[in-house]
């Protein structure tokens, strides 16, 4: 199947990378980043497009977009891999949306359009008989969404908790680990490129919480949004409450917390105790569901990062084309 | 570990500890254990020792127990009857135990004033504090206890807790147990 790639960061070009194997028997036929794109319908050539963007900042024809892919119509599904707009998801929900209606299958790595629009683009995608995929917005290479609704169909999920943001997490583990405070830690997070300069999207939770909003309204029957959540970041937490809890064999972590039937659904420090599953050192994520059948599950992993996020991309691209393929 | 909802008490559990004089013959124990299972009560120690103390051919045994209030004077009714003699009987109140994290200004936002909100409910109380202030105008840390008469009331009593330490910006981090 002929796949178009829409954002070309990190993410877009682990994908190319991986298309480039023809073991997956994927044809990359366009690419576009935020100021050019290139199409072909015959196929690309994914490691010299990777090469052009290295050496030129571009990797296509300057005045081309992602526009231009959609209206040649030269793929059949669309991997969009632009970085997230929290605030509604703009451009990426139009694009995906449009691309649906068009019959064309997308796999996005995008909270944005997920979180905020998930249950209108599922239906214009059962509508138009295509697929959705998202695995890659939620803890990068970890299959919790796959993992959940196939591997455990049929289960009532009860509670659902999780550590969905590895810049967080790291930063906890250091503060444990070193005794460096919480500014000592931000800095070395961002000294390792693990946070951003601007970290407030990660630290205040609000990352976390987009992805609680995911894992709420695709696969526990919900209907919420970002402002339903119970945010806490971990920006106020200091070393002494983590050697408060290291004297009771505890320590701190940012946990994302759904519980259905009790309608609740936050993000906040908690203490939990040091052999608990969850506890995971570093840009670990991981996330534990209780159902009524299997009990509790508990998902460990790499959370972010080109080639673990590839992973979940392909894994989606995989699926479509097994459910699917046959048809076109 | 188990999955399981949280067991919810009834509201007129109490869990009681009672020291028991038995004759110290075989099936004695057996036979005080019975009446307190047959009424549905919940059986949670059973120590019994051999001190100098007590009298010839006397066991003395301590149990801990939970039960329906209502039932207990029935409970020792019948064990006295069946010849058990019950020297002393406690209710130990408030059997939920849980620590949470405060960070904040707590001193400057009136501690007191924090812990009353826990201990003015009637079924909660604040049990213990310790407190870290690595220096003036830093924000603190203390580990606060809280015990409460059942899950229910434990649940209200941090609620209060949200509520009171959000008005004073105190940032709250409560344990990860009990998970449902």
């Amino acid at each position: 199947m002929r796949v178009a790639i829409i954002g070309f960061g990190a993410v877009g070009q682990g994908v190319a990378a991986v298309l480039a194997d023809p073991v997956h028997g994927f044809t990359l036929t366009g690419v576009a980043d935020s100021r050019s794109a290139i199409m072909n319908g015959d196929g690309l050539n994914p490691e010299e497009i990777l090469a052009k963007k290295k050496e030129t900042g571009l990797c296509g024809i300057e005045g081309k977009s992602a526009a231009d892919i959609l209206a040649s119509g030269v793929f059949d599904i669309l991997v969009e891999a632009s970085p997230t707009n929290a605030n509604g998801g703009e451009p990426a929900t139009s694009l995906i949306r449009s691309t649906l209606r068009s019959g064309r299958h997308v796999v996005t790595s995008n909270k944005g359009p997920i979180a905020s629009a998930y249950h209108e683009l599922k239906a214009i995608a059962d509508e138009q008989k295509v697929g959705l995929g998202y695995e890659a917005t939620v803890a990068g290479a970890v299959p919790v969404i796959n993992g959940i609704r196939h591997g455990l169909a049929g289960n009532t999920i009860r509670s659902l908790y999780g550590i969905l943001n590895g810049t967080c997490n790291y930063i906890l583990t250091r503060m444990r680990d070193e005794g460096l405070t919480y500014q000592q830690a931000l800095q070395e997070a961002r000294d390792l490129g693990y946070a951003e300069a601007d970290p407030t999207y990660d630290v205040k939770g609000i990352d976390a919480a987009i992805k609680l909003v995911i894992l709420a309204n695709t696969l526990l029957g919900m209907n919420v949004t970002l402002s339903d959540v119970d945010i806490s970041g971990i920006d106020l937490v200091t070393v002494e409450a983590l050697n408060l809890a290291e004297d009771e064999g505890s320590t701190v972590r940012l946990i994302g917390e759904i519980i259905p039937e009790r309608k609740i659904i936050r993000v906040s420090p908690r203490v939990l105790a040091l052999d608990h599953p969850l506890v995971v050192d570093g840009t670990l994520n991981a996330i534990q569901v209780c159902t009524d059948m299997a009990g509790h599950v508990t998902f460990i992993g790499r959370g972010a990062g080109a080639q673990p996020t590839a992973s979940a991309i392909l894994a989606d691209l995989i699926s479509i084309r097994d459910y699917y393929g046959g048809r076109s | 570990m188990t999955c399981r909802r949280v067991r919810t008490h009834r509201c007129d559990n109490v869990r009681v500890s009672m020291k028991l004089e038995l004759k110290d013959t075989p099936g004695q124990l057996l036979g005080a254990l019975k009446p307190i299972s047959d009424i549905g009560g919940n059986i949670i120690t059973v120590i019994h020792q051999r001190d100098g103390t007590s009298a010839e051919n006397t066991l003395i045994v301590d149990i801990t127990i939970e039960l329906p209030e209502h039932k207990l004077e029935s409970l020792i009714a019948t064990l006295q009857e069946r010849g058990c003699g019950v020297v002393r009987v406690g209710k130990e109140r408030l059997h939920q135990k849980r620590s949470l994290i405060m960070i904040g200004h707590l001193m400057h936002t009136d501690l007191t004033d924090t812990v009353d909100h826990i201990d003015q409910t009637g079924y909660a109380e604040v049990s213990e504090l310790h407190m870290v202030m690595p220096a003036i105008n830093e924000p603190s840390t203390a580990k606060i206890t809280i015990r409460a008469e059942s899950p229910e009331d434990m649940r209200r009593a941090i609620s209060i807790l949200h509520e009171v330490t959000a008005r004073k910006e105190i940032l709250v981090l409560e344990p990860l147990e009990g998970m449902e």
